[in-house]
């Protein structure tokens, strides 16, 4: 069988395979029980005393969102101050300057919200202090901020009935010492041994066997690869992210840094199964992320190993694919599983240009980020679920007769309001800012945006949006976006895309577990069920193909026609 | 604002705590373990250094084998693809380009005979690979330049072949760098008496 194809399979495989119990440790992380990893128990409680964090304190809700955006804000002023300031910090040894301010704005806060649209290159944009200080700290913390969210969740929906859900520091803290940090210097170490740079030397100045000078980027590398993935970040620390060769040398770190991606997404539906109490219920919900998973692949791979039938027009022989804007090391198959990973986690790292991708590959990666619940970021995926588990119990509620409950607890007008403006927010932002995007581009063509004419050009602004709104950070990379105009409009869809549905998305779990717990009875719509699942799937499925079809159809379903 | 506080602690208390738990470990790793002491792994030829093992560079002497085209020039301080769509009429012009001006290099070959990936542009502009047919379409013309026979070039390719992880998942590539490296090796060990 054909080795590129038994990789993707691989990939599959172990993702699957691993999930499983990582999800049940991932539970016990959060429930406080014994685990391997109690040894880290003492750097805990130095932790919380430096701090002044009080672990055994549990918050109520809105206590809890306060913790949370107020952290955030500092964030911000931490990112900003750093990234203007960088020019004058220490460890820099390439002599990179300090940024623009509103390219330091959308940097920033496209890290803070764990996303990675990056405006820059990392080789010249960044220093190796704010590579380790600003880009790799965010990365951890921001991802344990969305998982610490989501920790909130469980506790929230595993009680009976209760006001408190939690300590949003301990969560936060648990999630690094736990879970980020023991697995990201695992696959650190296997990138350093397979030759990824981890130094802070500056730049290497060599001659060529033809005795050219060539100059060759490099520092810590393997410190930010590892966490941007499973952190579901996506920052890459160069400019081409995962399709750099230092970052991503070879066929096995390719596989190890896919894998990365979606384990923890994947582990997290696990991991709410068991904390909750309710196995059958996540089977159910990973069986649907993993079935709309699945055909994206499936779709996906033969797309870009048939190649461009532009270029077999041409008559040369395109074996392996279609090549533009992909690495021979990694090859065609294993690019098209990657952007199906990266888009349906909020991930983001690329291993090949998307941008040269077939447009079939480029409607799923779009629409995948358009739906952002397939597995999702890493805690923030789930919860996006959850807002799709609501409305589709309260109409499956009203379709047959039955007060719409889930896991005991009436959904009422108030969740549902809450639910249905965090579903509608995501089409809101991506739409209208390409609608104004679009508009500017044709009334003043000169503007020199875009990279590729016609109907591809749409689909570099529609996936900029999507990809800001959704905080997954790919980008169709031909569009020039490092300017004023982009760098602010797509800043305010990331903060909008990230802080609106968590505040929500907490909100209606806070709301749902200080009412009254109701037994289940004859009369309970039952949410275990392959009914159920399948009209939360098509729930999904028309919202997301409601909103976004028309934008799709002059984008991508065009080009794909124009063949 | 004691939420305040305790987010500017916590952050701090982060940032050491990933330095000497995480940044530390791996840098020692590195000292130990990876192949050039933390920095990239480079290659030799007669005891200089001629470039890095990972990275590509550029060859446009007929008596090397040569590698994909690149956005940007083989630039190691930077890296990018085209991001050029599959139906851009300027993308499809420049591929035709470098059909001919390929064609033109290797007056051997048919326009079937040319892999595709020998006139698209890697993704990272420092592609360090070619696939194994992509180098047998050049050993005639690299056989020619240097005055050597088929054979011997078509061994040296053979040897360089490096096969898909554990043989079974991934792809067929070969290093151009180290391929080059091992035609000067293999020559200059000829001309020595």
């Amino acid at each position: 069988m054909n080795t590129e194809i038994l990789g993707v399979i691989l990939q599959w495989v172990a993702l699957v395979a691993l999930s499983y119990p990582l999800g049940l440790y991932i539970a016990k992380v959060y429930k406080g029980e014994r685990t391997w990893s109690d040894f880290m128990a003492p750097v805990e409680r130095w932790i919380y005393k430096l701090c002044g964090i009080h672990p055994k304190e549990d918050m109520n809700w809105k206590q809890f969102l306060k913790a949370l955006l107020t952290v955030n804000v500092f964030w911000f002023v931490w990112g900003m101050i750093l990234l203007v300031c960088q020019g004058w910090l220490p460890l820099n040894p390439d002599g990179n300057e300090g940024r623009s301010p509103d390219l330091a704005f959308n940097t920033t806060i496209s890290f803070m919200v764990n996303c990675n649209l990056q405006h820059y290159s990392g080789e010249s944009g960044l220093t190796y202090f704010t590579q380790l200080f600003v880009i790799m700290l965010f990365q951890f913390v921001t991802a344990a901020c969305g998982m610490a969210a989501l920790a909130g969740i469980m506790k929230a929906l595993a009680a009976k009935t209760t006001k408190t859900i939690g300590n949003f520091w301990v969560f936060m803290t648990r999630s690094v010492t736990r879970i980020l940090m023991p697995l990201s210097l695992l696959v650190g170490i296997l990138l350093v041994i397979n030759g990824t740079p981890m130094s802070f030397d500056g730049k290497q100045t060599l001659e060529t066997l033809e005795g050219n000078e060539q100059v060759i980027s490099q520092g810590p590398t393997a410190a930010i690869v590892p966490i941007k993935q499973l952190g579901t970040n996506g920052g890459g620390y160069f400019g081409t992210n995962s399709s750099h060769p230092l970052e991503n040398p070879n066929a096995f770190t390719n596989i190890l840094e896919c894998w990365s991606i979606l384990i923890l997404p994947m582990a997290m539906v696990w991991a709410v199964g068991f904390y909750i109490r309710r196995k059958k219920l996540a089977a159910w919900i990973y069986g649907v992320m993993l079935f709309a998973f699945t055909v994206g692949v499936c779709v996906s791979v033969p797309q870009e190993m048939n190649g461009n039938p532009q270029i077999d027009n041409m008559g040369i022989a395109q074996d392996l694919g279609s090549m533009e804007g992909k690495e021979i090391r990694i090859g065609s198959g294993a690019s098209a599983m990657w952007g199906m990973v990266t888009t349906v986690t909020s991930n983001g790292s690329v291993n090949s240009m998307h941008d040269s991708q077939t447009p079939l590959s480029g409607l799923l990666q779009m629409l995948n980020m358009q739906i952002n619940c397939w597995f999702g970021g890493v805690g923030v995926g789930w919860m996006n679920y959850f807002a799709f588990l609501i409305i589709a119990v309260f109409i499956s509620g009203l379709m047959v007769g039955r007060t719409p409950e889930f896991l005991g607890k009436k959904v009422e007008a108030r969740e549902m309001k809450i639910a249905t403006l965090v579903v509608l927010m995501h089409p809101f932002l991506i739409l209208v800012g390409t609608g104004i995007a679009a508009a500017i581009a044709a009334i003043h063509p000169e503007i020199g945006w875009l990279n590729n004419p016609s109907f591809h050009g749409l689909s570099e602004m529609l996936y900029e949006y999507t990809s800001a709104a959704a905080n997954n950070g790919s980008g169709f990379e031909g569009l020039a976006d490092n300017t004023p105009f982009w760098n602010i409009s797509t800043g305010i869809a990331l903060i909008m895309g990230r802080y609106f549905p968590i505040v929500g998305q907490v909100a209606i779990a806070g709301l749902l577990a200080s009412k009254k717990y109701i037994p289940e009875s004859a009369g309970t719509l039952k949410t275990d069920t392959f009914t159920f699942s399948l009209m939360t799937f098509v729930v999904i499925i028309i919202v997301a193909a409601l909103s976004f079809f028309p934008a799709l159809a002059l984008g991508p379903i065009a080009d794909y026609l124009s063949f | 604002m004691k939420n305040l506080w305790i987010s500017l602690k916590f952050t701090l208390v982060m940032c050491v705590v990933l330095t000497i738990g995480y940044v530390l470990i791996l840098r020692l790793t590195a000292t130990v373990a990876s192949p050039n002491d933390g920095e990239a792994p480079v290659v030799e030829l007669n005891g200089k250094v001629v470039g890095a093992a990972n990275v590509g560079q550029v060859f446009t002497d007929s008596i090397y084998f040569w590698g994909r085209p690149s956005a940007v020039d083989y630039n190691g301080g930077s890296s990018g693809g085209s991001n050029k769509g599959t139906n851009n009429p300027e993308y499809l012009a420049d591929v035709e380009a470098r059909i001919n001006a390929f064609l033109e290099a290797h007056p051997y070959l048919e326009r079937k005979d040319i892999p595709a990936e020998m006139v698209t542009a890697s993704g990272s502009g420092l592609d360090p690979d070619i696939s194994p047919r992509g180098a047998e379409v050049q050993i005639r013309r690299v056989a020619e330049a240097r005055g050597m026979s088929e054979d011997q070039v078509r061994r040296i390719v053979g040897k360089t072949i490096q096969k898909p992880w554990l043989g079974l998942f991934g792809t067929y590539k070969v290093n151009v760098l180290k391929l080059n490296v091992a035609l000067d090796e293999a020559q200059n060990r000829e001309l020595l008496p």
